[in-house]
């Protein structure tokens, strides 16, 4: 590390400050997502300190884990996610962090992405950034992104997405420190996302959506992505349109906010 | 709390629009997703140069998922691991037992005593608990320190999904999920976490498939059962440079038993009570990463193998007491256990096992760990030997290979024996941990209860055919 890196903030040393899952209150709630198999455990370790097992294959965590870490004297709880590949599909094992994302309101979602794969993994990033204001993504796995010649241009996709994105190689611990001060930024609102929002088409989907958030806001308050909840009504989801009938979807979003669940990682 | 009009006036405004807009509307919406996708990764990649045509991936893939070369070298690989895992484990395995064994529980035992412990505490602390838990850690510590790296660093590399890839085309003509041979691997482990892994399959008809058959996957609460009674009576039956590659391979057939039994049983249930076509998936082959040593290590031993053997000895702790109470409370003038070993025998027999096995497995419910030094100390028991063991009820560890052969032996054991004794260890009902995980992941009583006895029933069978052919054959 060069003169120059030790005195940028980033790399204050003791700005970091693992504490596992030691963790009672929190100032913010970071939410780690992304596609399966493309580092977010071990992103999730690099920053708790933990040890959750990681392993090279899709569907390794099947519930989500939590820890936490304090980073410029904020103390920060982080939800590792199972991996998905979308939020609008309707099977069960990525029914933890659909429910997370849509109703846990966490104050960052950090959308991990497989940078050799990053057309499909831009799938459901442009999915998450339709449901928050509030993201940060991590281009992981660059060193072998750079192994396979493909060379990513950081300032551009952040420019496209209207979030930061942080080149990171997790596994070698490169782009943790910058990892880190994004979200402290983007929680703190020093950096505010203008997320990249999916061009609808029509200007009749358009106000037929306007239409129906005007009204879900009104019945269902606290929840911070009534867009996606109708584009799901739109869509005829039975889950959904369930959901709000027992006043189920009000229930889910209490839930998901105070639940605080550490998940025990079994060995295996 | 939203009032019931105000519920129904949202829902139906929805329907409205939804009729207005057309069917094709979640098409056009993935779409517009995809289109944006690929818009904004044409901006942000740029390729520095021609990708290379053919990168050493590629060719290793070619050969592990290969429809000729992808099974044999799984066998091989397989193969290896459990040979690297016999011939690695025997002498670090002694060398604990020489310490906890025949050094210190003779210094704990006086020093119990020295301070005037009664004999029965004494007895049920240090010859039944300290005993059972250093059985358990000299037996399972050693291959589990180097089956659990080995593993985990093919697991790092990449292999799993690789062995799914050639696995899904026989789960799918089983009718079961090709996750499953993912779930299965998990198995090898823990059968409990590999319960817990069905979570990645979908449908629940799949699932409850693999959470019944997980069981025949080897946990490693059975692998060190495996390979001892392998390396005593198989291997001996070959001279000795050949003996620890027989023994591997004799662990190997037992384990592709179990899958062959995995197929059979998913075969039937989707044929009868759970039927139903396998639902089809897409796996993601990840990229071969190098494996990190060092951070393996360190997981694959605190997270594997500390915890599953810290699950062990908190099980063979009170498991010690149990025994040394069994083998030291009387009825009439024979103990609770030779009781039970006399009356059970001829049952057993017919099966080709013997009574100390079955009350051994009785007592190992809670932890398949710790049948073997179970199995040892009631044999020496109802064999009555002397000059061996340390008294009644006491759990002893011996000097070497060829002296659990001979106490084996002289509790009536043959070659029948070990070999029932294996298929047994690899058919019978999953221990309580399993057992309670496949209740709270299926929620069923039923489908528990099917789980829990249904091996016991076919195991009891195969071993009851074994011994009928093997007689028959035998003249």
């Amino acid at each position: 590390m060069s003169n120059a890196c030790e005195t940028c903030p980033i790399h204050h040393s003791g700005n970091l400050k693992k504490l596992g899952v030691d963790m009672d209150s929190w100032d913010f709630v970071v939410a780690l997502a992304g596609n399966p198999n493309v580092g977010k455990s071990t992103v999730f370790n690099a920053l708790t300190g933990l040890r959750q097992h990681t392993g090279n294959w899709p569907g390794k965590t099947v519930s989500r884990a939590e820890g936490g870490f304090v980073y410029n004297e904020k103390r920060y709880k982080i939800v590792d996610l199972p991996g998905t590949y979308s939020l609008l599909s309707m099977s069960t094992d990525e029914e933890v962090a659909r429910n997370f994302l849509l109703f846990g309101k966490p104050d960052v979602t950090v959308v991990v992405m497989d940078a050799t794969r990053l057309e499909r993994n831009l799938n459901l990033t442009l999915q998450i950034l339709e449901i928050t204001d509030r993201a940060v993504v991590c281009a992981n796995l660059m060193d072998e992104a750079k192994r396979h010649s493909i060379e990513i241009n950081v300032r551009k996709l952040s420019r496209e997405l209207g979030v930061p994105v942080i080149p990171a190689s997790a596994r070698q611990g490169q782009g943790i420190p910058e990892l880190l001060q994004a979200v402290d930024e983007v929680a703190t609102g020093q950096y505010i996302c203008k997320p990249h929002r999916i061009e609808s088409g029509s200007r009749q989907l358009k106000s037929a959506i306007d239409k129906l958030v005007t009204k879900i806001e009104q019945q269902f308050s606290g929840l911070n992505n009534a867009r996606w909840v109708a584009l799901r009504l739109l869509e005829g989801d039975p889950q959904i349109i369930e959901a709000i009938k027992t006043g189920e979807l009000q229930t889910l979003i209490g839930q998901n906010e105070i639940e605080s669940q550490t998940v025990a990682d079994l060995p295996g | 709390m939203p009032s019931k009009n105000s519920t129904k006036d949202l829902l139906e405004t929805a329907d409205k629009l939804r009729w207005e807009l057309g069917e094709n509307f979640h098409d056009a919406l993935l779409e517009s997703i995809y289109q944006d996708a690929a818009k904004i990764s044409d901006v942000a990649i740029t390729d520095t140069k021609d990708k290379p045509r053919r990168t050493w991936d590629t060719t290793l893939d070619k050969i592990l998922t290969s429809r000729w070369t992808g099974f044999p070298t799984m066998f091989i690989l397989l193969m290896g691991v459990f040979w690297v895992t016999i011939s690695g484990a025997n002498i670090p395995s002694a060398m604990l037992a020489e310490v906890l064994i025949d050094k210190l529980h003779p210094v704990l035992k006086g020093f119990t005593l020295e301070i005037g412990f009664p004999w029965w505490l004494s007895g049920i602390l240090i010859d039944g608990m300290y005993l059972a838990m250093a059985w358990v850690i000299s037996v399972m510590l050693p291959p589990m320190a180097i089956f659990f790296p080995i593993f985990t660093l093919l697991e790092d590399f990449g292999y799993l999904p690789r062995v799914a890839f050639n696995m899904d085309k026989l789960f799918r003509k089983a009718g079961a999920h090709g996750k499953q041979a993912l779930t299965m691997a998990m198995g090898y482990g823990c059968n409990a976490a590999g319960v817990v892994a069905t979570r990645i399959i979908d449908s629940p008809r799949e699932r409850l498939i693999a959470i019944i058959t997980n069981n025949f996957s080897l946990c490693n609460g059975r692998w060190p059962t495996q390979i001892l009674i392998a390396t005593l009576f198989i291997g001996a039956l070959v001279p000795g440079a050949m003996a620890s590659f027989i023994a591997a391979g004799s662990v190997v057939a037992i384990a592709l038993l179990g899958v062959a039994l995995t197929f059979l049983i998913s075969w039937f249930l989707s044929r009868t009570f759970l039927k139903g076509e396998a639902s089809s998936f897409s796996l993601e082959l990840p990229p071969y990463r190098p494996p990190r040593i060092l951070q393996t290590l360190y997981t694959s031993l605190i997270d594997r193998t500390i915890f599953v053997l810290w699950r062990a000895i908190v099980f063979a702790v009170p498991s010690g007491a149990l025994i040394w109470l069994v083998a030291n409370l009387q009825i009439g003038d024979v103990s609770v256990a030779e009781y039970f070993i006399e009356n059970v025998d001829p049952v057993a027999m017919i099966f080709g096992l013997n009574g100390v096995i079955l009350l051994a497995y009785i007592i190992a419910i809670p932890a398949n760990e710790i049948v073997i030094p179970t199995i040892l100390m009631l044999t020496v028991l109802s064999a009555n030997l002397t000059g061996v063991g340390e008294g009644t009820g006491v759990m002893f560890e011996l000097q070497d290979n060829q002296a659990y052969l001979s106490v084996l032996q002289a509790g009536g054991w043959t070659l029948l024996t070990a070999v029932n004794l294996m298929l047994f260890s690899l058919v019978h009902n999953p221990c309580s941990t399993t057992i309670y995980t496949i209740y709270k992941e299926t929620g069923s009583l039923k489908w528990t209860i099917v789980s829990t006895f249904m091996p016991v029933i076919m195991g009891l069978a195969i071993c009851f055919f074994v011994t009928q052919i093997w007689r028959l054959a035998a003249g």
